[in-house]
């Protein structure tokens, strides 16, 4: 499934972030994006994952493909790490959790309480969570946040993997995961501000 | 979708989950109203059906801001509005899940308690019809309510001031039929009027909740 992303323009709250951005993500193929704090990564991907509209442009080929992995894993405290993916499976309707469990090295947790684990170890399941999606374009925000250079090596296996099964990636990420990947530079699609003309055009 | 149901309701009774909150306000009100009335069977008998109804309607409200806020806060939300379930269903789901946690249990408390209010015999019958037709709009409604309110800090008094005046109706005709019921009177008409309003909020409440769910996740 390709992703085709045309002429789009994005906005945070109202005011424009992103404008003019074009890219095609072909499957088995990465596409990094890069950019300073506040450019509009997150927002970029969200507007991807269909969370909220895009003010102009096109995007083909996203809707139900897309499997989204925010700054936040989604993870219940009170259920065990088990129970979070198979919910998970069960929502997007696919059965088997335990491969991966075993590609994030979650097994030996699965009886825990999700609460219980470390910063990285849930970051670890909210990973894990990708691949019950069954979905083909994983869409990913800072997805290394809290992982130590084992499970960086570990995410970074289980993206060649994903991308050998047809799959691609998209990764807002700043460190290098080792993967031969397009760099996307997101600085230049940065929004113009609008020429004031009249400022007192708000208030009136 | 039945996934979503069986994991909201293990973590409603898993610690800290809030199941048997409503219950225990609702214990608390309606055990302490004869204290506070004082030992008038007569009175309470007659004030009985219609503190049972609002012990019930404030009990649900009680646990209204955590029904979508949770979600809200880990993420969850979130990763639900992309996953492929629609968004409409999530809602219903949601209602139905703070409906057996918080709902059903009053309905079944209702009765026992009752007995504390000096409710007359042939009302039990009818104060558990009501109840169980009204409380299913108070889940709706309230789930309206939290989707409006999702993504505010502290959102739970906006939430009660929302979802109050809409909580009116069904609680007039609702306390109505508990009250001809306990007195012996016909009960067609409010009845009636009782599950109508919970048909119309069941059937297009969710349609809303998840238009302006769909606003707040922007």
């Amino acid at each position: 499934m390709t992703l085709k992303v045309s002429d789009l323009a994005i906005a945070r709250g109202g005011i424009p972030v992103l404008e003019g951005l074009s890219f095609t993500l072909p499957p088995s193929a990465v596409l990094i994006l890069r950019g300073p704090n506040g450019i509009g990564k997150t927002t970029l991907l969200r507007t991807l994952a269909g969370l909220q509209p895009a003010l102009s442009g096109q995007i083909a080929g996203a809707e139900d493909q897309i499997a989204y992995a925010s700054h936040a894993d989604g993870i219940k405290p009170t259920l065990t790490v088990t129970e979070n993916l198979r919910f998970w499976a069960s929502v997007f309707g696919t059965a088997d959790i335990n491969t991966a469990l075993q590609a994030f090295a979650l097994s030996d947790l699965a009886h825990r309480p999700a609460g219980q684990l470390s910063a990285g170890q849930k970051r670890r399941l909210g990973l894990a969570r990708m691949l019950v999606t069954g979905r083909p374009i994983w869409s990913l925000d800072e997805p290394t946040v809290s992982l130590d250079q084992n499970a960086v090596t570990l995410f970074a296996d289980v993206i060649r993997e994903h991308l050998g099964q047809g799959g691609s990636a998209l990764i807002a990420t700043h460190i290098d995961l080792g993967l031969d990947a397009k760099v996307l530079e997101l600085a230049p699609f940065k929004a113009k501000p609008k020429p004031i003309d009249d400022t007192d055009g708000g208030f009136l | 979708m039945i996934a979503l149901l069986l994991r909201d309701l293990k973590l409603a009774i898993r610690a800290g989950g809030g199941f048997g909150l409503g219950l225990a306000f609702f214990l608390i009100v309606t055990i302490l109203v004869p204290f506070s009335v004082g030992p008038q069977s007569a009175l309470l008998a007659t004030i009985a059906p219609g503190v049972l109804w609002l012990g019930a309607l404030l009990a649900c409200l009680l646990s209204l801001d955590r029904l979508l806020a949770l979600d809200w806060e880990d993420g969850s939300l979130d990763l639900l509005a992309t996953a492929p379930l629609p968004l409409e269903g999530v809602v219903s789901i949601k209602a139905l899940a703070h409906w057996i946690t918080t709902g059903l249990p009053l309905v079944l408390a209702a009765p026992v308690l009752g007995v504390l209010l000096s409710l007359p015999g042939q009302g039990y019958v009818w104060l558990v019809i009501s109840l169980l037709l009204g409380t299913p709009a108070l889940s709706v409604i309230g789930t309206f309510g939290a989707a409006l309110t999702v993504g505010l800090k502290r959102g739970g008094l906006l939430l009660s001031l929302l979802v109050l005046p809409l909580y009116v109706p069904t609680l007039i005709y609702g306390a109505e039929v508990a009250r001809r019921g306990a007195i012996g009177m016909e009960v067609e008409t409010p009845l009636l009027m009782l599950a109508g309003i919970t048909a119309a909020t069941v059937a297009l409440l969710p349609f809303a909740s998840a238009a302006v769910l769909r606003v707040n996740l922007r």
